[in-house]
C-alpha cells in the first residue's frame, strides 16, 4: 500500500504543525484508511507507478463461478459455505479464504452465486476453442485406438493431441481425463441430447423365460452431475413402434429431443400416442400422452418446441393423410395439411427451424406407381403458409434432399438414371420473396448425396457407394463448380464445424483404402492419412457462436481487414515450412552421403578379398557403373519416360 | 521409351533376374518353365525345361554361364544358360523357395519351405566348376526361424547370409558356423511377412518388402534400419535402382480379394520412392493384377 510509505520528515513536519508529540504516539496503533494518503506525498511513488503491472498467476484460471445457489440470510452463510466447500473441494484444494459469496447490501442476503478460488487452475473443457491458430479438432477411431488430432492445414498434416484405447467420456484441454462414469450394465446404445445436458443409455436383456420378449432398460443421466434422472423399463413391444431396424427391434433413438439447445422436452412415439416429457420434472406434460390415431412419424423443430406429426391415410382413402404442427407444451395444433393418395412422407427441417419440407410420395391414378412433391412450410411466418412444389419432371425419383444450414435454399438430387440431376431452389429470391423458385439444375451428375457447408453457401455433391467417391465442390451463391475431386471408395463426408474444411473417409466397410482425406472448402486436397480398420471420423463440435448477427455481418463485410493478419501468418508458416523442408532434405542427404562414404571405404578395403573369391577376376561390377555416372542428366530423362512402361500382364 | 510387353508365361510370374551385363532377363513363373529373354527387345531366347512345379526363384552366375532355379517340385536345378541343358539337380524333401549365388559363384544359398512337418531350412551348397564333380551335399544347414523363409541372400564377402520370411524378422547368420548374428528389432522392423528382399548393386545395403505395407532399407553389414517407405498396399516385390537414388515397390491386394469392379481398388501400380527422402515420386500404371516380381536392369534405365 503506497499510503503507508511516508517520509519521516514529512511526518515530523505535519506533527509539529498539528501540535502532536510524536514520541508519545504509538505509530503501530495508527491505521490509515485504505487508499487515502491525506495528501502526504511519497517520494518513491514514481518507482511504484513505473513498476510493471502485477501479473496474476494464470489469470482467472483457478477461479470458478458457482451459480444457482439458494439466496440465504446471514445466519445461514456458514451452513451454505460448508455445503459448497464439501462439494467443490472434490475438484481440487480450495485456497484459504477462497470462497467469496457476494451479498446484496440492501437485503443482506446472498445473491445466489459465489466465486471459488483454487490453488491450481481448473481445467477448461473448452480450451481448444482458444487455439491461437483457430484450428479445429477431430477424433478418429482406427483399429483399437481412439485418437484426437488438431487439423493443421498449414502444416498439411494433423497434429496428435491424444491417443487412447477403449472408450468412456473424456474431456479437457490436452489431458482428456475421464470426467464422469455412468453406471448402466450391459449398455448397448447411447445418445446425447442436443444441448449435451443429458445422456440416454439403452440396454436390452435376455428374458429368463424364452417365451417372454426381451426386457429393455433406458436410463437418462444428467451429464454434468452423473445423476440418474429417469429410467424407463419395459419389454421390447412397448418401445418397438415406428420404423424398423436398430438393435433388438427398437428404433434408436427411442427418445427424440426437442425445444432447441435447452433440452427442455423429449418425446417418444407409441401406438396411437406421442409421449412428450419435460426435463424440469422428467414427467409427461400435463401428466398424459398426446393421443394421435395411427401416427407413424414425428420430428421436432431443431430450434423451437414444435412437433411435426405424420398420420397416413385411413379407411381406404376416406380419411386423408395429415401432416400437423403441434406447439409444446400447450399441444395446440398450429397448422395442419391434409394430403390425398399418399404412399409415404418424409420430413426435413431447416436447421434454424424456419422451414419444414415434407416430401410426399403420392400414388398415380392407376396406383401402379408414385410421384413426388414437396410441401414447404414457412414456420416463422404468420399463419405458417404452405406451398406446394413439384419438380419439373414429377416422376423423378428423389435421391437426396438437403436444406442449406442457416439459409433459405435447398438442394435436391432427382432422376432415375445412373446420372441424376441436381436442382437448387430458394425460398426467397429477390424477385420472388415469399415464393419458392428454382435457381438452377445441374444435369447428369455422378452424385447421390448432398453435404452443405455448416455455414451455407457451399455444398459438396458426392457420389458415394456406386459412384466410387466422386466429389464436386459447388458454390451456390455463384452457381458454379469450384473444383471436382475424387476420394476413391469414400464412404463418409464430414464438414468441419466452421465450414472451412471437409473430411472424406473410407471406413472399414471396405477392406482397402481405409483412411481419410482433408480438403479445403473449395475442393483443394490438403492431406491424406491412411489407417487400417478405420471406423469413424468426427470433428469436434463447436458451441454456438457468441457473436451477434450484426457483428458477424460486420466481420463478413470487412473480411479483408481481418484476414490480412492471417494471410501474413500463413505466409510466414509456409516460408518456415519450406525452410524446414529444405533443411531436412539436406540433412537426410548428408546422412546418406555419410553412409555411402563408409560403405565405399569398406567396399574398397574388401576389394582384394573379393578378387580372391572370384579367382582373380579384377572387375567389380559397381566400378563400371561409376564410369557411367557422368551421364546422370541424360539418363534421368530416359528414366522418367519409364513411367509409361507397361509391365507384363499376369 | 515404349514399354516392352513380354508374353510367354501361362501362369503368374514369380521372379525376375537380369544378368550382370543387363542384356538378358530371366523370368520365373508358376508354370514350370523359366525363360530367358533379350532384355532390349523382349524377344524370347529360350526356356529351361525340366521342373515339375512352380519355379519360385533364380540366379545367374556372373559370367552368365550358369542359371540356378528353385522350384516347388522340391528341387533346385543348375542349367547351362546357352544350351538350356540341365546340369545338375539338388533334391530336397520340401519345396525350394529361394536361391542366390555367392560372390565368386562357388556357393549357393537355398531356402526350403516348411513342409509335411519339416521345418524351413537355409542350406549352402558348393557349386563345382565341372558339373560332373557336383556334389549334392550341403556345406551348411540352418534351421530355426518359424514359418517360410521367403528369401536368403549372401552378405558382403560371403561372410554372412541374410534371411527374411513369414515371421517378419530379418536375420543375419554366420556362414562359417551357422550362428545367428543379428536380428531386426521387433518394434521398428516389419510387422508382417517379408515377401521380398533385394540387394543394392554393391551389396552394401538391401531392401525388404512386406505385407505390412512398407518397404525398409537396411545396412547389410550391421543390419541397421536406414529407411522406411510407407505405401498403401501390401508389398510383394521391391528393387533398388543401381543408378539413381530410387527404389521401386510393387504389390497390391491379394489375388483372392481382387474385385472385378475397378482396377484402381487393388493398387496395382509400381511405385517409385526417393531412396533418401522416403518420398513417393511416381508410379507405373498398367497392371491388372498384383505385381509379384520386379527387377532393375543393371544399367539402371529399365525395370521389369
Amino acid at each position: 500500500m503506497m499510503a503507508e510509505v511516508v517520509l519521516i520528515e514529512d511526518i515530523e513536519a505535519s506533527a509539529t504543525r498539528l501540535g502532536i508529540d510524536l514520541s508519545s504516539v504509538d505509530l503501530d496503533s495508527i491505521q490509515l484508511p485504505r487508499g487515502e494518503d491525506f495528501g502526504i506525498k511519497s517520494d518513491d511513488d514514481d518507482d511504484l507507478y513505473q513498476e510493471d503491472p502485477l501479473e496474476f498467476e494464470a489469470g482467472f484460471g483457478n477461479i470458478i463461478v458457482v451459480d444457482n445457489l439458494p439466496v440465504v440470510p446471514p445466519e445461514k452463510f456458514e451452513k451454505l459455505e460448508g455445503v459448497i466447500r464439501k462439494i467443490y473441494s472434490q475438484i481440487g484444494t480450495i485456497r484459504e479464504g477462497g470462497i467469496w459469496m457476494p451479498v446484496n447490501p440492501d437485503t443482506q442476503k446472498t445473491l445466489g452465486y459465489c466465486f471459488i478460488e483454487y490453488n491450481t487452475p481448473q481445467e477448461n473443457l473448452q480450451q481448444w476453442l482458444t487455439d491461437e491458430k483457430a484450428r479445429d479438432q477431430f477424433v478418429i477411431r482406427a483399429g483399437s485406438n481412439t485418437e484426437v488430432f488438431w487439423n493443421d492445414p498449414r502444416q498439411l498434416m494433423p497434429e496428435l493431441v491424444h491417443q487412447r484405447q477403449g472408450a468412456a467420456v473424456w474431456g479437457g484441454a490436452t489431458t482428456f481425463n475421464r470426467l464422469m462414469r455412468f453406471a448402466h450394465p450391459q449398455v448397448r446404445l447411447i445418445d446425447f441430447s442436443p444441448g449435451e445436458k443429458y445422456l440416454v443409455t439403452f440396454s436390452s436383456h435376455e428374458p429368463s423365460n424364452p417365451r417372454d420378449t426381451h426386457r429393455i432398460v433406458i436410463n437418462i443421466f444428467d451429464v454434468r452431475t452423473g445423476k440418474l434422472m429417469r429410467d424407463f423399463k419395459g419389454n421390447v413391444d412397448e418401445f418397438a413402434t415406428g420404423g424398423s431396424g436398430g438393435v433388438s427391434g427398437i428404433s434408436w433413438p427411442v427418445f427424440r429431443w426437442g425445444g432447441g439447445k435447452e433440452d427442455k422436452y423429449f418425446a417418444r412415439m407409441g401406438k396411437n400416442v406421442i409421449s412428450v416429457y419435460e426435463t424440469e420434472t422428467f414427467t409427461l406434460i400435463e401428466k398424459k400422452s398426446m393421443k394421435v390415431e395411427n401416427v407413424v412419424d414425428f420430428s421436432w423443430s431443431p430450434t423451437d418446441p414444435i412437433l411435426a406429426l405424420f398420420v397416413p391415410e385411413l379407411g381406404g382413402g376416406n380419411q386423408p393423410a395429415r401432416v400437423s404442427l403441434v406447439q409444446i407444451p400447450g399441444k395446440e395444433e398450429l397448422r395442419q395439411k391434409n394430403l390425398f393418395s399418399v404412399s409415404d412422407c418424409k420430413m426435413y427441417w431447416q436447421n434454424n427451424g424456419e422451414y419444414l419440407a415434407v416430401k410426399v410420395d403420392r400414388y398415380t391414378k392407376t396406383k401402379k406407381s408414385t410421384y413426388t412433391g414437396f410441401e414447404l412450410f414457412r414456420i416463422k411466418e404468420r399463419d405458417i403458409p404452405i406451398e406446394v412444389l413439384e419438380l419439373d419432371n414429377k416422376n423423378d425419383k428423389i435421391v437426396a434432399f438437403a436444406w442449406e444450414p442457416k439459409g433459405h435454399r435447398f438442394a435436391v438430387i432427382h432422376g432415375d438414371g445412373p446420372r441424376p440431376d441436381i436442382s437448387f431452389y430458394s425460398m426467397r429470391t429477390t424477385l420472388n420473396i415469399g415464393r419458392v423458385s428454382k435457381l438452377t439444375t445441374l444435369k447428369a451428375k455422378q452424385a447421390n448425396a448432398l453435404f452443405w457447408s455448416p455455414a451455407g453457401h457451399y455444398i459438396v455433391l458426392a457420389g458415394l457407394k456406386g459412384f466410387n467417391g466422386q466429389l464436386e465442390f459447388y458454390n451456390v451463391d455463384e452457381l458454379e463448380t469450384m473444383a471436382t475431386g475424387e476420394h476413391f471408395m469414400a464412404t463418409d463426408i464430414e464438414w468441419d464445424p466452421t465450414g472451412r474444411y471437409v473430411a472424406t473417409a473410407v471406413t472399414s466397410v471396405h477392406e482397402m483404402e481405409n483412411g481419410f482425406h482433408i480438403w479445403s472448402f473449395s475442393g483443394k486436397l490438403l492431406y491424406r492419412i491412411s489407417r487400417d480398420h478405420f471406423y469413424q471420423f468426427e470433428w469436434r463440435p463447436r458451441p454456438p457462436s457468441l457473436l451477434s448477427a450484426e457483428k458477424e455481418e460486420e466481420i463478413a463485410k470487412n473480411l479483408k481487414k481481418y484476414s490480412k493478419k492471417y494471410e501474413a501468418e500463413d505466409q510466414d508458416v509456409s516460408m518456415q515450412l519450406n525452410e524446414q523442408d529444405r533443411r531436412k532434405r539436406k540433412m537426410l542427404q548428408e546422412q546418406w552421403n555419410e553412409w555411402v562414404t563408409k560403405w565405399k571405404q569398406l567396399h574398397e578395403e574388401e576389394r582384394q578379398l573379393r578378387i580372391e573369391l572370384r579367382d582373380g577376376v579384377v572387375s567389380d561390377e559397381e566400378e563400371e557403373y561409376e564410369a557411367k555416372e557422368v551421364e546422370v542428366e541424360e539418363v534421368l530423362d530416359v528414366t522418367e519416360e519409364v513411367v509409361a512402361f507397361d509391365l507384363d500382364q499376369e | 521409351m515404349r514399354p516392352i510387353l513380354m508374353k510367354g508365361h501361362e501362369r503368374p510370374l514369380t521372379f525376375l533376374k537380369y544378368n550382370r551385363e543387363g542384356d538378358l532377363l530371366f523370368s520365373c513363373a508358376k508354370d514350370h518353365n523359366p525363360t530367358v529373354w533379350f532384355a532390349d527387345n523382349g524377344e524370347r531366347l529360350g526356356t529351361y525345361r525340366g521342373h515339375n512345379g512352380a519355379v519360385w526363384c533364380c540366379d545367374v552366375s556372373r559370367d552368365s554361364m550358369r542359371l540356378i532355379t528353385g522350384s516347388a517340385d522340391q528341387s533346385v536345378k543348375l542349367w547351362n544358360v546357352q544350351t538350356g541343358a540341365q546340369l545338375y539337380s539338388f533334391n530336397f524333401d520340401s519345396p525350394a523357395r529361394s536361391v542366390d549365388f555367392s560372390v565368386g559363384d562357388k556357393l549357393a544359398v537355398i531356402t526350403t519351405d516348411p513342409f509335411m512337418g519339416l521345418p524351413s531350412t537355409i542350406q549352402v551348397k558348393r557349386i563345382a566348376r565341372d558339373p560332373n564333380e557336383q556334389s549334392s551335399e550341403s556345406v551348411l544347414t540352418i534351421k530355426g526361424p518359424q514359418g517360410r523363409i521367403n528369401r536368403a541372400i549372401w552378405g558382403p564377402l560371403n561372410n554372412t547370409i541374410i534371411s527374411a520370411g513369414e515371421d517378419a524378422v530379418v536375420r543375419v547368420w554366420d556362414t562359417e558356423t551357422g550362428q545367428l548374428l543379428k536380428e531386426s528389432d521387433k518394434e521398428t522392423g516389419h510387422q508382417k511377412t517379408v515377401t521380398s528382399l533385394s540387394k543394392s548393386a554393391d551389396g552394401s545395403h538391401f531392401l525388404t518388402g512386406s505385407l505390412d505395407k512398407s518397404a525398409k532399407l537396411w545396412d547389410a553389414r550391421t543390419l541397421t534400419l536406414i529407411k522406411t517407405y510407407v505405401t498403401e498396399r501390401p508389398v510383394n516385390a521391391c528393387a533398388i535402382s543401381p543408378l539413381l537414388d530410387h527404389v521401386v515397390i510393387g504389390g497390391g491386394q491379394e489375388a483372392v480379394h481382387v474385385t472385378t469392379t475397378d482396377r484402381r481398388a487393388g493398387k496395382f501400380e509400381a511405385k517409385f520412392f526417393h531412396k533418401i527422402l522416403q518420398e513417393e515420386i511416381g508410379g507405373v500404371k498398367g497392371h491388372f493384377g498384383p505385381i509379384n516380381a520386379l527387377a532393375f536392369n543393371p544399367d539402371g534405365r529399365r525395370i521389369k
